[in-house]
């Protein structure tokens, strides 16, 4: 097992903040909006620096993806932000219509995604947006897994033409990737390679796919790790070659197991090699209060969970 | 920064007149030949959107989505296309040939207008109703970030205020000095299941949009003249500060005798019969499609 390490943890939206306003010098075509979550969203870097290409639009979620689409007319690239909650299933279809279906450039990028969101609660909590987004025609869906992978992914955005899903997290988590890396959209990352079963992870579950892998090594199970941060378009190729030499799959997300990517895998793998495949997701439920650590371990989302999938499906084979 | 009075052709009532006759005779041809669409309000728009394309804006029809330079156009009640489509093509976006694919398959007149099929002169899709100012607004932002001095123009549905999203854009819009924008609405009092006054009542627009911060205009807007006239006053009001609003007064199915005064034609196509009466009422002055 390929050793991982990491020296601060840190939360994936300040990746966010730091790519934007990093974009922002790069391409004077980028602007950003916010539904009143400057902080939250780690905003006011890009925002002192660029007042005049900032739009604060107030608690109206709705009117930011409508102002954002209008706004490609005119060959801007707006990043809105906002919690992930607010950032899909309340304006699911002012983004169906006035983004996706009409190809607009708009990169909606959302924080607080998933359980980790902590004591909020289910009402802030998102477990469906990356189905909603993913089934939206031309959508492009990302999930990075650190500070460094989210911040480049926020640059690499930009370089895209076409509606993007950013989706990144509040709690301080382990940064391991590169912090030199190229985001590379619709292409996996290889973490470790191995021989008895594939683990696709995405978001904050692939460190906990890292740790997994340690210790399942430490029990002669040799686990291939992939970090999925593209769930759309997904990297085909990359998943179908694991799974030939592995011939068995746990998906790792947080995230429910209907409409997630355990979901795509699945699809594709119906279709192309079918194997036994276990999912590490919500079990059709909402959230609730509580720490994001009691949540993860309570939801069946942390390492131990993935361990006990790779056991399982392995006996399956 | 703004120049634009002394651009403004001195508009001939007549002429725009007897384009509007030829736009609602193809409204009516193309609903009927689909055996679906929206005559009533596409019947009532029909004299603003003739104004608007052949006397107000400031565009070309060599269609490029930025609209840079040009003044941009956005139909937020996307069902009444069929007048926009006729529009479009009578003022050279495309073939009026094509007004006789409207929703067949394969098409690039949808049912709503989109983006998807490249249709020249469309910039988004519309249909759900609700979502075209605030894509108005995000458009004139982008102007005054480009130091491109046009003008963005919306219409909207009177049912379509219904929708919340309109309020927060109009909040917007005067917060931010949207003042290169004008809406308008089509306060045609009726919608799918009645008169707007029994569904869910507008109260008073007038007071309403001046509340929310908005130069308010009023328009006859069956009355080419009026319309003219308003537009043009609009025109001499943006880049003061305030967006906006015109309160257009139609008649649903404007220009047929047995569809206005109902909300029966807001979403009926005629049959061959009643087609033939229709046309009859209006003269054919550019040649049928």
């Amino acid at each position: 097992m390929k050793k991982y390490t990491y020296s601060e943890k840190k939360d994936t939206r300040s990746g966010f903040g730091a790519g934007l306003l990093e974009v922002g010098r790069k391409n004077d075509k980028v602007v950003a909006l916010c539904a009143d979550l400057i902080g939250s969203l780690k905003m006011d870097a890009f925002i002192k620096e660029f007042p005049e290409r900032f739009f604060q639009i107030g608690i109206a979620e709705a009117n930011m993806m409508g102002i954002a689409a209008g706004l490609t007319i005119g060959g801007k690239i707006p990043y809105t932000g906002t919690f992930a909650n607010f950032s899909t299933g309340r304006v699911y279809d002012q983004i169906r219509q006035s983004i996706a279906y009409s190809d607009k450039n708009v990169k909606i990028c959302a924080s607080h995604a998933g359980l980790t969101l902590g004591e909020d609660g289910a009402t802030h909590q998102i477990l469906e947006d990356i189905g909603m987004m993913k089934m939206l025609p031309g959508m492009v869906v990302i999930n990075p897994c650190d500070y460094n992978q989210t911040k480049a992914a926020t640059i690499a955005i930009a370089e895209h033409h076409g509606p993007v899903y950013l989706r990144f997290g509040r709690p301080s988590v382990p940064v391991f990737t590169d912090p030199d890396q190229k985001f590379e959209i619709g292409k996996v990352w290889m973490v470790n390679e191995g021989s008895d079963v594939s683990i696709f992870a995405t978001g904050h579950l692939v460190w906990k796919a890292i740790e997994a892998g340690e210790r399942l090594a430490e029990l002669g199970i040799h686990a291939e790790i992939i970090n999925i941060h593209t769930i759309k378009p997904l990297d085909e190729e990359a998943v179908l070659k694991s799974v030939s030499k592995t011939g068995c799959v746990v998906t790792a997300e947080e995230h429910s197991r209907y409409g997630g990517l355990g979901d795509s895998i699945a699809q594709l793998l119906t279709r192309k090699n079918p194997v036994p495949q276990e999912f590490v997701a919500v079990n059709d439920s909402f959230g609730e209060s509580g720490t994001p650590d009691q949540l993860m371990k309570k939801y069946g989302l942390d390492t131990e969970d993935i361990i006990n999938a790779v056991n399982r499906v392995i006996k399956r084979k | 920064m703004h120049s634009y009075q002394e651009k403004i052709m001195t508009p001939d009532i007549d002429k725009l007149k007897k384009i509007a006759s030829q736009v609602r005779r193809d409204i009516l041809r193309m609903v009927h030949a689909c055996q679906s669409g929206h005559p009533g309000g596409s019947l009532g728009c029909t004299d603003y959107l003739v104004a608007l394309y052949f006397h107000t804006l400031k565009h070309t029809t060599h269609f490029e989505m930025d609209g840079q330079g040009e003044d941009l156009f956005f139909l937020s009640n996307g069902h009444i296309s069929p007048v926009w489509y006729s529009v479009l093509a009578r003022s050279g976006y495309f073939d009026v040939a094509e007004l006789a694919t409207f929703r067949k398959i394969n098409t690039r007149l949808q049912g709503h207008p989109t983006t998807h099929e490249k249709l020249p002169g469309v910039r988004v899709a519309s249909g759900s109703l609700g979502q075209g100012m605030s894509v108005a607004i995000g458009a004139a932002i982008a102007k005054k970030l480009n130091n491109d001095n046009r003008i963005v123009f919306s219409l909207h549905g009177d049912g379509e205020l219904q929708e919340g999203q309109t309020w927060e854009a109009a909040m917007y819009a005067s917060h931010n000095k949207i003042d290169n924008l004008i809406s308008t609405i089509d306060v045609n009092g009726q919608q799918i299941d009645g008169p707007t006054e029994t569904i869910l009542s507008l109260g008073n627009l007038r007071a309403k949009w001046e509340s929310f911060g908005w130069e308010v205009l009023e328009m006859s807007g069956n009355d080419m003249a009026d319309v003219v006239r308003v537009l043009d006053l609009a025109i001499s009001k943006t880049f003061k500060g305030k967006p906006i609003m015109i309160l257009m007064q139609t008649m649903m199915g404007n220009g047929v005798d047995f569809m206005m005064h109902t909300h029966k034609w807001h979403g009926s196509a005629p049959n061959d019969e009643q087609l033939a009466l229709a046309l009859g009422q209006l003269e054919e002055t550019l040649g049928d499609y």
